[in-house]
C-alpha cells in the first residue's frame, strides 16, 4: 500500500488533521503495521511541497493556527489516475518456485518433495487466515480472504506442477 | 540426493481413527495401496488431493462403509474392519455422522423430519427427536422452515440441513465429502463456519475430504492422498522448511 496515495484517497473524501489521517489509515490499511506520526507529517510535508495538499503548516496541537490538510486539483489527478490504472500482475511466487522446479530437476534433486513442503507452508498459512477470518473484522476478513484466493492459486499451480513433474523432468534434461 | 526436509511418517499418539496400511481395489483398478493415517479424538482432519487420488475410498474405509482388502482400520481402540456387516451398520448409525456433496436428504420430507430422521432411526420417540431436530433451525439461520419440503430448499439450505441431520445424534466423528462441493465460495463458507463451529461446540472428531485448499483451510490439520498414498502431512513444522509465504 501507498502511503502518499492513501493519504490523498482520505483527504479526497474530506479536509482531515494529520492525527485523524493516522487513524483512519491505521484502520483500514494499517493491519498490524500502525503508520508511524513521524511519517505521517513527512509525507503530508512532501504531498504539500509538491503543491498535492494544503494546509497543515502548524504541528500538532501548537495552537489555533493549525489548519487541516486539503487535496489540490493536482492531488486529485495524481489520486485518480492511480485508481484507474490497474496494477501489475507480479506472479511472483510461481516464479521463483518454477525457477526451484527446473533447477531441482536439473540437477537431480527432489523436485516433488520442495513442492511438497511449500504446499505445507501455504496451507498453514491458509488456516492462519482462515482463523483471522473467523474471528476477525470485515476488514481483517477481507483482506484475509485476498490472501487465501492467492495461496489457493498458488496451490493449484503446485499440484498442476506436481503432476507434470516427469514431463518437465524429460524435458529439462534432454536440453 | 537426500530432501534437505523430511516429511513425517503418520504421527501415532492416541488415535481415534486409524487406517494402517490400508489397500482397497475396485476391480482392476486400485484406489488405495497402502494408506496409513491416524486421527485424533477431536481433531478436524482435512484429506486433500485430486480427483481419483484416493481420498473418498479412504473416507469411507475409515467410516467402515468399505472393508479394505488388506491392512486394518481402527475406532476408538477397536478393530472396524474385522466386525460383522450388522455391527458396523450399527456402529454407522450411532456413532458417525456423513454429510455429503449433494446432501442426499429426503425431499419428500421436511426439514424437521430430515434432521430428526437419524434419531427416530435409532428408536429415539417422536416426543424427543422432534425438540431436539427443531432446536438446530435457529442456529442453522431456518427459523420457520421446519415444515418446508427440502426439495424447495436452496443448495445452501440443503446443505445446513443435511449438517443438522449429521450432527442432531451427536455423533462421536462427522465424515463429510466434499461437503461444499456444489455451493458457491460464500454460501460454502457459511456452511463450513457451521460444520466446524458445531464439531467445535459438540468436540466432534472430523474428517473432511475435498479438492478445495479453502475449505481444507478450516480444519486443524490437513493431509494428501495422492496415487492411493497419504503422502504429505501438513503438520510438519513450517518453521523446519523455513519458509515464509504471503505475510
Amino acid at each position: 500500500m501507498t502511503v502518499p496515495l492513501a493519504l490523498l484517497g482520505l483527504l479526497e473524501r474530506e479536509p482531515s488533521y494529520g492525527y485523524d489521517l493516522k487513524r483512519d489509515y491505521d484502520a483500514y490499511f494499517g493491519g498490524d503495521k500502525p503508520l508511524p506520526f513521524g511519517q505521517v507529517y513527512s509525507t503530508l510535508k512532501r504531498l504539500a511541497r509538491d503543491g498535492k495538499v494544503t494546509g497543515g503548516e502548524a504541528e500538532p496541537g501548537a495552537g489555533p493556527a493549525r489548519k487541516p490538510y486539503t487535496i489540490t486539483e493536482l492531488g486529485t489527478r495524481e489520486f485518480d489516475t492511480w485508481l484507474a490504472q490497474p496494477i501489475a500482475p507480479e506472479p511472483h511466487l510461481q516464479t521463483t518456485l518454477f525457477a526451484k522446479v527446473v533447477l531441482a530437476l536439473m540437477l537431480g534433486r527432489p523436485a516433488a518433495s520442495y513442492l511438497d513442503i511449500q504446499r505445507i507452508a501455504h496451507l498453514q498459512r491458509m488456516r492462519e487466515l482462515t482463523e483471522i477470518k473467523r474471528t476477525g473484522s470485515l476488514i481483517g476478513t477481507l483482506l484475509a480472504d485476498h490472501g487465501l484466493f492467492h495461496l489457493d492459486a498458488d496451490l493449484r499451480w503446485i499440484d498442476v506442477t506436481s503432476a507434470r513433474l516427469d514431463a518437465l523432468a524429460e524435458m529439462v534434461r534432454s536440453k | 540426493m537426500t530432501p534437505r526436509y523430511q516429511l513425517p511418517t503418520a504421527q501415532v499418539r492416541q488415535p481415534f481413527i486409524e487406517a494402517r496400511d490400508v489397500y482397497k481395489s475396485f476391480g482392476q483398478t486400485p484406489a488405495l495401496v497402502g494408506a496409513t493415517l491416524a486421527v485424533q479424538p477431536g481433531e478436524i482432519l482435512a484429506v486433500m488431493g485430486p480427483s481419483g487420488s484416493g481420498k473418498s475410498t479412504l473416507l469411507h474405509c475409515l467410516a467402515g462403509i468399505y472393508t479394505p482388502d488388506k491392512g486394518e482400520t481402527w475406532f476408538d481402540g477397536q478393530r472396524l474392519d474385522t466386525l460383522s456387516d450388522t455391527r458396523r451398520t450399527e456402529l454407522r448409525r450411532t456413532a458417525f455422522g456423513f454429510v455429503f456433496q449433494f446432501g442426499q436428504l429426503v425431499p419428500e420430507l421436511t426439514v424437521a423430519d430430515n434432521i430428526a430422521l437419524p434419531l427416530l432411526l435409532g428408536r429415539v420417540g417422536r416426543k424427543s427427536a422432534y425438540p431436539k431436530a427443531n432446536a438446530w433451525l435457529p442456529r442453522l439461520g431456518l427459523d420457520g422452515l421446519g415444515a418446508r419440503r427440502t426439495g424447495e430448499l436452496s443448495g445452501g439450505q440443503a446443505q445446513r440441513v443435511a449438517i443438522a441431520r449429521s450432527m442432531v445424534a451427536q455423533p462421536k466423528v462427522l465424515f463429510a465429502d466434499e461437503p461444499t462441493g456444489s455451493l458457491d465460495t460464500l454460501t460454502g463458507e457459511m456452511v463450513m463456519e457451521l460444520l466446524i463451529g458445531g464439531a467445535r461446540e459438540e468436540g466432534t472428531t472430523v474428517v473432511l475430504v475435498t479438492h478445495n485448499a479453502r475449505v481444507a483451510a478450516y480444519a486443524d490439520r490437513q493431509v494428501l492422498v495422492r496415487d492411493g498414498k497419504v503422502i504429505a502431512h501438513a503438520e510438519a513444522t513450517v518453521a523446519e522448511a523455513e519458509v515464509e509465504v504471503g505475510r
